[in-house]
């Protein structure tokens, strides 16, 4: 037995998507070093999707939804989880196949699996981007998202970028037959070298869902939240030439905005942010997003040409 | 003659915008062959989740020529304008307008002969801008290209030509995308190209290619495998008309397929149940026929025959339903251990409307006002509070969290099992009725003052606040409740003034008082009679007599609903009888003088006639008679006789035809002419009693 059959180890799944992207022309990338709530926040993927230059890349994303923390006791719901995550920039006329293909790397044939493209609109508000596309399914499970970019941190895509986001515990849950994501085989192995999900992950995700609902330092976290704003602000702000043409510092910049919005995140499963001053972040984040993409414009990245 | 074929091969489009896009393209595209001349036999229009197909069938090979006329110019207008008119027409020189006669002079006249074209032609280019123009509600770009579909647009076929010969390619292409003779087959199953020549190919090709064209063919397959396959098994389908259009929306070639799951779930309501089956997975569910509950199977709609004969799917689709139904019991249970008035509390922290307050403050309202209302409809009135405390509170609950529509109906099972009075929790259900026009109304006491409380209050707040539906914008959904109003009180035959109501509500639960609100409650009773004339026009009522009623007792002025309803069914049954047309008909007469002599003589002839100045006996009988018919119809409308009101003023009818008849109103002596007027007045008046005559048609 392979223990890096996707059908059978959490990481042998992740290996065989990479694979299958990279043989396409993906450049495969690394998680991005910070804490974000979706892999669309890596920088290659929001600042990315912006501008004139052809992008293809595929990463892992661990993803921190600090509300969505059940203390280790669901069997499916996670404050962590992994998000693979492939852009392809301009979109390509057979990205659909693409995907249908990939499925089929990971050992989801669809002559046997009922595949369907379900609509969904993906909006992401803080983020100031929406686009169309779908939930796809497998055999009634959404195990990924689909979407074709249509506006990011308020500016229109041109071209358009096509986002898959496979979600890969459930992935895996499903291609391994495992109804609890901690019984998840990670590495493949039967033997006394098994390692589950469980063993990598419950301890992590029993501490911090008590972080998270509890023991989070509200204070100091909306001191962050204010710092993290003010220093993406400064960093614009200092980051434009003279003539307001190039930008040097989008990409410093826009780590603070990744990490504003996680702060606020982490104050909302804190549950100390009413609904009406919930708005109000959102639309901070959302300004911080959209003066990033305005900066990424006038990066060399963002297709700049002066 | 040729017919037309046209393929739009495009990325999944979203089940609920399918009918409509078919729609569109059928009308779009005909109406614009109509108006460049080019009539069609028939138009047929079909989709799938990845195809539009419009068929046009017996269309003419060439436009017919025209001739345009366009009218120019005096000919003695100024150069610039002769100037103007000839680039206008696209003509050389004046010499080839022609000169034409009008009532003001003569006019140059440009006739425009335009030779027929192909139609081929003509349909490249309409097809062309209907694929570019398409309404898709919402529509977006990919790749690098311009054009905006509703989802990646990858092929056109069009084809064009008569049945006996090989049609030809109609030749257009949209961002890069040109218009040939090939399609696809089924994703999965075929999906390969292949050439179409004409519909009938085309349908038979894809039906081999396993797509089913006609959705409504997909339809009929769903249901009648679904119908077998429960029959088989001993159960029955339960049907569904959104779910059926969804999975019809969802695939080219169905395949039905039947899973179960763990009947100890059949614990959970069987509502939470068919929500989470059907909203969460697109399932159908089935039932006992004999006991009606369900069971534990689900039915299954898969887009292809899978070489495992299903297995594999119908697998698939049992876990996630297993996951997703351990969530629902988890939800159902956890709820259950809850009291529905301890989950109160947490409504002081929501905020309802930022200026109608918190939920708590709004089911404190409700609470006041259902209290109010228990006495006027034979409630009682403590159930009545206790129902309409509760009656929010399962909005707090994890399966309405889930599953909002389920609202209601949720509070009523967790009032039942914490024990609550059967009238208090079939009114926390029913409280929200009537939903629609077609939903039932509430009959129980309790149930009709906490659904009144409720709809009320939610009229009465928007409308304080201001927040009232503009043209198509009615965000809170308060012509709905409305009308909910109007239904409760007219089906329960509830003799309650809303504008005492309102205003009771206004000053007591919301402590508001003052012309402004008094000015809005006058906003609420004449957006109530708008809902009343609607609600009654659909009932085949008049509305002229709706009109003529609510001019002469409004909700405005605190008339009571059901008996506007009372008054304008016993007009229309007088106006139908011989008494109520003539007696109609003396009125429009005497009214219509009336308004002659009045515009002529600018002044009014309101005011008492004189008694003494009656000349004829005929003058004398009439004032007579209608004394008697308005005392008398007074009497009757006060006791809310409406049909006794009617026959009084039948009485008036030979008085009015022997007035007609014998005397002459414009005689020359003023004083005579002014007293007769005045009398003809009176006869307005009188009728005023009952409704105002005047704005009743014929």
């Amino acid at each position: 037995m392979n223990p890096l059959d996707p059908a059978r180890s959490f990481q042998g799944l992740i290996l065989a998507l990479q694979r299958y992207w990279a043989e396409w022309g993906c450049v495969i990338l690394q998680p991005y070093d910070m804490e974000v709530g979706a892999g669309t926040f890596h920088p290659a993927t929001t600042l990315r999707a912006l501008g004139p230059r052809p992008w293809n890349a595929a990463y892992v994303q661990p993803s921190r939804r600090p509300k969505d923390g059940r203390y280790g006791e669901n069997p499916n719901r996670l404050q962590h989880y992994y998000q693979f995550q492939v852009i392809l920039k301009p979109s390509p006329p057979d990205i659909q196949d693409l995907y249908l293909n990939s499925l089929v790397a990971i050992g989801i044939d669809p002559k046997i699996h009922d595949i369907r493209f379900v609509e969904d609109d993906w909006e992401s508000p803080t983020l100031g981007a929406w686009g169309l596309g779908w939930e796809c399914w497998c055999d009634g499970m959404e195990v990924s998202q689909f979407t074709y970019f249509q506006q990011v941190a308020g500016f229109e895509c041109a071209p358009v970028s096509g986002e898959l986001t496979y979600g890969l515990e459930r992935l895996a849950m499903y291609v391994q037959g495992v109804d609890r994501v901690f019984d998840l085989n990670f590495n493949g192995r039967d033997d006394d070298k098994k390692v589950t999900y469980g063993d990598v992950f419950l301890q992590a995700e029993q501490e911090y869902s008590r972080h998270n609902f509890e023991f989070a330092d509200t204070a100091m976290l909306f001191e962050q939240f204010k710092m993290a704003e003010a220093a993406c602000r400064r960093y614009l702000d200092l980051g434009w030439s003279a003539d307001r043409k190039r930008h040097l510092m989008a990409l410093p910049a826009y780590d603070q905005c990744i990490k504003a919005s996680h702060i606020f995140n982490l104050l909302d499963a804190r549950g100390v942010i009413s609904v009406t001053e919930r708005q109000s972040y959102i639309l901070r984040v959302r300004e911080l997003a959209k003066a990033c993409g305005e900066a990424w414009l006038a990066t060399e990245g963002g297709g700049a040409t002066c | 003659m040729p017919d037309l074929l046209l393929e739009l091969l495009s990325e999944e489009i979203p089940a609920r915008m399918q009918a409509q896009a078919a729609e569109d393209l059928r009308r779009l595209v005909t109406q614009r062959m109509a108006e460049a001349g080019l009539s069609h036999e028939g138009a047929r229009v079909f989709v799938t989740p990845r195809r539009l197909t419009l068929s046009v069938h017996g269309i003419p090979a060439r436009q017919p020529d025209r001739r345009e006329e366009r009218k120019g110019p005096k000919v003695d207008a100024p150069a610039p304008a002769i100037a103007g008119f000839l680039r206008a027409a696209g003509l050389r020189s004046i010499a080839e307008a022609k000169v034409r006669p009008d009532k003001k002079g003569d006019f140059y006249v440009a006739v425009i002969e335009k030779k027929g074209r192909p139609a081929i032609e003509v349909i490249a280019e309409i097809l062309r801008d209907v694929v570019r123009g398409f309404p898709w509600p919402k529509s977006m770009r990919w790749g690098d290209g311009t054009l905006s579909w509703v989802r990646p647009l990858h092929s056109i076929l069009a084809t064009f030509g008569p049945e006996t010969e090989e049609p030809e390619i109609v030749s257009f292409a949209v961002d890069g995308i040109a218009a040939g003779n090939e399609t696809r087959g089924h994703r999965f199953m075929a999906p390969a190209a292949f050439t179409v020549r004409r519909f009938d190919d085309y349908v038979a090709k894809l039906d081999a290619a396993k797509v089913m064209l006609d959705p409504a063919r997909r339809a009929q397959t769903i249901l009648a495998d679904a119908r077998n396959l429960a029959f088989a098994q001993g159960c029955e389908l339960v049907e569904d008309a959104w779910l059926l259009s969804e999975v019809t929306g969802l695939v080219e070639w169905p395949v039905v397929l039947m899973g179960c799951f763990d009947p100890a779930f059949l614990s959970i309501p069987n509502e939470v149940i068919r929500a989470t089956i059907r909203n969460n997975q697109k399932c159908f569910v089935l039932r006992d026929p004999e006991t009606g509950k369900l069971v534990n199977k689900f039915v299954v709609v898969a887009n292809e025959e899978a070489s495992d004969g299903g297995r594999a799917i119908i697998a698939g689709n049992e876990r996630v339903i297993r996951a997703r139904l351990a969530d629902a019991k988890f939800f159902y249970e956890s709820d259950l251990k809850l009291r529905l008035e301890d989950r109160l509390p947490r409504f002081e922290h929501i905020i309802f409307h930022e200026r109608l307050g918190t939920q708590a403050e709004r089911v404190a309202r409700i609470v006041a006002l259902a209290g109010r209302i228990a006495p006027l409809v034979g409630a009682d009135p403590a159930k009545t509070e206790r129902a309409a405390r509760l009656c929010k509170a399962d909005l707090l609950t994890e399966v309405v969290g889930e599953f909002p529509e389920l609202q209601g109906l949720m509070g009523r099972y967790y009032a039942e099992a914490q024990g609550e009075d059967a009238s208090v929790a079939r009114a926390i259900e029913d409280h929200y009725k009537p939903r629609g026009p077609e939903d039932p109304v509430p009959r129980e006491p309790v149930s009709v003052a906490v659904a009144l409380a409720d709809k009320i209050d939610t009229l009465v707040g928007f409308w304080i606040a201001g927040e009232t539906p503009t043209g198509s914008k009615d965000p809170y959904a308060l012509r709905r409740a409305a009308l909910g109003v109007i239904r409760l009180i007219l089906e329960n035959a509830l003799p309650i003034s809303l504008r005492a109501v309102a205003e009771w509500h206004a000053e007591h639960a919301m402590r508001v008082k003052g012309p402004e609100t008094a000015r809005a409650l006058d906003g609420l009773m004449a957006f109530f009679e708008d809902r009343l004339a609607v609600q009654l026009r659909e009932q085949k009522a008049r509305h002229d007599l709706v009109d003529s009623v609510l001019s002469n007792a409004s909700l405005v002025a605190g008339h009571q609903l059901l008996l506007i309803v009372r008054r304008v069914e016993a007009l229309g049954r007088f106006l139908d009888g011989d008494d109520g047309k003539n007696l109609l008909a003396g009125f429009k007469r005497a009214t219509s003088i009336i308004r002659i002599e009045e515009r002529k003589d600018k002044r009014a002839y309101a005011g008492e006639p004189d008694a003494a100045l009656y000349r004829l006996p005929e003058e004398r009988a009439l004032a007579a008679a209608i004394d008697a018919a308005k005392h008398e119809a007074s009497a009757a409308v006060a006791s809310d006789d409406f049909a006794g009101a009617m026959r009084a003023m039948a009485k008036l009818r030979p008085e009015v035809d022997a007035f007609f008849d014998k005397v002459t109103v414009n005689v020359d002596d003023a004083r005579l002419r002014e007293n007769r007027l005045k009398l003809l007045n009176q006869i307005r008046e009188a009728t005023r009693v009952v409704a105002d005559f005047s704005r009743i048609e014929g």
